[in-house]
């Protein structure tokens, strides 16, 4: 049975959800602690400690930690990997900043976005954009891991009681300094773990033509991504980017429109469970992966989409 | 100011790679290799410092078998002021992240950049764990996944793409930085900089000369195609699709 930590994502207020993925992930390896690293971070520390299954919380509170920059939380995970054998932490952009700085200093090689645990020294993992499933065995005496959420399921948000305890931890060096955050406003669900996804890509043509998505989301309270030519292109925020170096989304239904399905792009949606894909180019290569294919003008076919939902 | 830029010979974004029958890996032979697409991204925020008049020197850095040269050679003909070659058996497996590290942190030790560019993640092993790792060992501070990079008064500022958006640091130099793709567009090398290039300093050093221990810790077990997906089926129209979708995908 293998000692596991796993790094909570949070913003100091609010769970991220991907951590109870991890959570379950981290389970199927042994006992699982989590340590929440912040600053007036309780609300999240007392979300942690009614997740199933999670025995202790750990807490470093305290300025300098607010901002979960690397330099200053990736001594605190160093400072408790010798009581662990696993640590590992969500393959968000959070985890996959701070966990190969956590693995160099362990002098430990990390599996990066793991889809599968095989064994306890043992993972599946993706490599060129998805095309290829590599099974890969570690001979590191305690792993550092980041996860793919979309591969494991959602650990209970209820149902635990764990213990929480304070670690000691050190100020934090000065090598870096936060500024600012600009976030993208939205109340729509979050991409990564929402259950309905629509896309948007270089077709769509403009920022403005964007709402003939929103208005199909609405109806199916979904999720907007986009592919990386609707980003480059300014019609789409960076972090609605799905693809194999953006977000990874497996939805219950991954609606498509006028994405021509660069590899790139497929990577980070081809495990959805139902996708759909509208475009007006029959030879697309996202027909290739699509459940259901509709060839036809996007500019047409959304709003009398959007009228079919509302019925 | 120095700036060390690593880059990366990988199979070229537009292969779709062939997964070997027995499950012993990706098929690379005759397959096109070009510069991993971050690191060129890389490259060229390095070029634009020089242009700038912020940057001195690039030091493009890369790492495999003779192949490399070719890599590099693109390097110095996009702007790289020299090149390192750090040579490796042509039958070797790739280095894994932590030994990439381990190396380009002794090259830095050599030759004191203030600054090293790299890409956030190679496009075949998907890792992007290099510029976090280089970091740790030099002490230094990260800046990852950068959409935008100033250089002013001994600091770098940076901006990162993050899950919710954008986020600003302020990083003391010496520091790391990562690129994303927003960061610049990559330029091409033009016919008389390819020229040029070949009368730029070129250093080949052999890997084990280093005296780095960059034995694997990881063994690849097998290397497998994904599951492929049943194909799919073509609707008329938007009230087919959508009662499809109720009706047998069962989804709305």
């Amino acid at each position: 049975m293998m000692r596991t930590l796993v790094l909570v994502d949070h913003d100091n207020q609010n769970l991220g959800l991907q951590t109870l993925n991890t959570i379950t992930c981290a389970k199927a390896l042994g006992t699982v602690d989590v340590l929440v690293a912040g600053e007036n971070c309780q609300d999240v520390v007392n979300a942690c400690a009614q997740i199933a299954d999670v025995q202790s919380v750990l807490v470093a509170d305290g300025p300098g930690l607010k901002q979960g920059l690397a330099e200053a939380v990736a001594p605190v995970l160093k400072s408790l990997a010798e009581n662990y054998d696993a640590l590992l932490a969500p393959a968000t952009s959070l985890g996959k900043n701070i966990m190969p700085r956590v693995a160099a200093m362990l002098d430990v090689q990390q599996l990066s976005d793991i889809l599968a645990v095989v064994n306890e020294n043992t993972f599946k993992r993706a490599v060129f954009a998805g095309n290829a499933i590599q099974t890969v065995q570690s001979s590191d005496p305690i792993k550092v891991i980041t996860v793919r959420s979309t591969a494991f399921f959602t650990a209970p948000m209820t149902g635990g009681h764990a213990d929480v305890k304070a670690v000691p931890f050190m100020a934090p060096p000065e090598l870096s300094k936060f500024i600012s955050t600009e976030r993208t406003v939205s109340s729509r669900p979050d991409l990564s773990s929402s259950t309905v996804v629509i896309s948007g890509g270089r077709g769509v043509g403009s920022k403005e033509n964007f709402a003939l998505l929103e208005k199909v989301a609405d109806h199916l309270g979904a999720a907007i991504g986009a592919s990386r030519a609707a980003v480059d292109a300014g019609f789409a925020p960076n972090d609605l980017q799905v693809g194999q170096t953006g977000k990874m989304v497996a939805p219950e239904l991954y609606i498509a429109v006028g994405i021509s399905g660069a590899i790139q792009h497929l990577a980070g949606m081809k495990d959805s469970r139902v996708i759909v894909a509208i475009n007006s180019d029959p030879d697309a290569p996202i027909f290739t992966i699509a459940d259901y294919g509709l060839v036809a003008d996007l500019f047409e076919v959304l709003p009398e989409l959007a009228a079919a939902l509302e019925e | 100011m120095k700036v060390l830029v690593a880059v990366k010979r990988v199979v070229d974004f537009n292969v779709k790679i062939r997964v070997r029958s027995d499950g012993s890996g990706v098929d690379t032979s005759g397959v096109k290799m070009s510069m991993n697409p971050y690191d060129e991204i890389a490259l060229e925020e390095a070029v634009r410092l020089v242009e700038a008049g912020i940057a001195s020197e690039i030091i493009a850095v890369s790492i495999g078998p003779q192949g490399c040269k070719d890599t590099l050679r693109t390097a110095l003909a996009i702007g790289a002021s020299r090149a390192i070659h750090i040579v490796m058996d042509e039958m070797a497996n790739p280095l894994e992240p932590l030994s990439v590290a381990k190396v380009l942190k002794a090259i830095s030790e050599r030759e004191r950049p203030e600054l090293i560019l790299l890409g956030k993640q190679a496009i075949d092993d998907d890792a992007n764990q290099t510029a976090q790792m280089v970091a740790a060992l030099l002490g230094w501070g990260q800046g990852t996944f950068a959409s935008n990079l100033e250089i002013k008064d001994g600091t770098a500022t940076v901006v990162r793409e993050v899950d919710g958006g954008l986020e600003t640091l302020k990083l003391k130099l010496p520091c790391v930085i990562s690129t994303d793709l927003r960061l610049n567009e990559p330029r091409y090398a033009s016919l008389p900089n390819i020229m040029k290039a070949k009368r730029k300093p070129f250093e080949t050093i052999a890997l084990e000369d280093l005296g780095i221990d960059t034995r694997p810790r990881l063994t690849v077990l097998s290397t497998d195609e994904p599951d492929i997906r049943p194909v799919g089926k073509i609707v008329n129209s938007v009230q087919d699709l959508v009662h499809k979708l109720k009706t047998e995908a069962k989804v709305i």
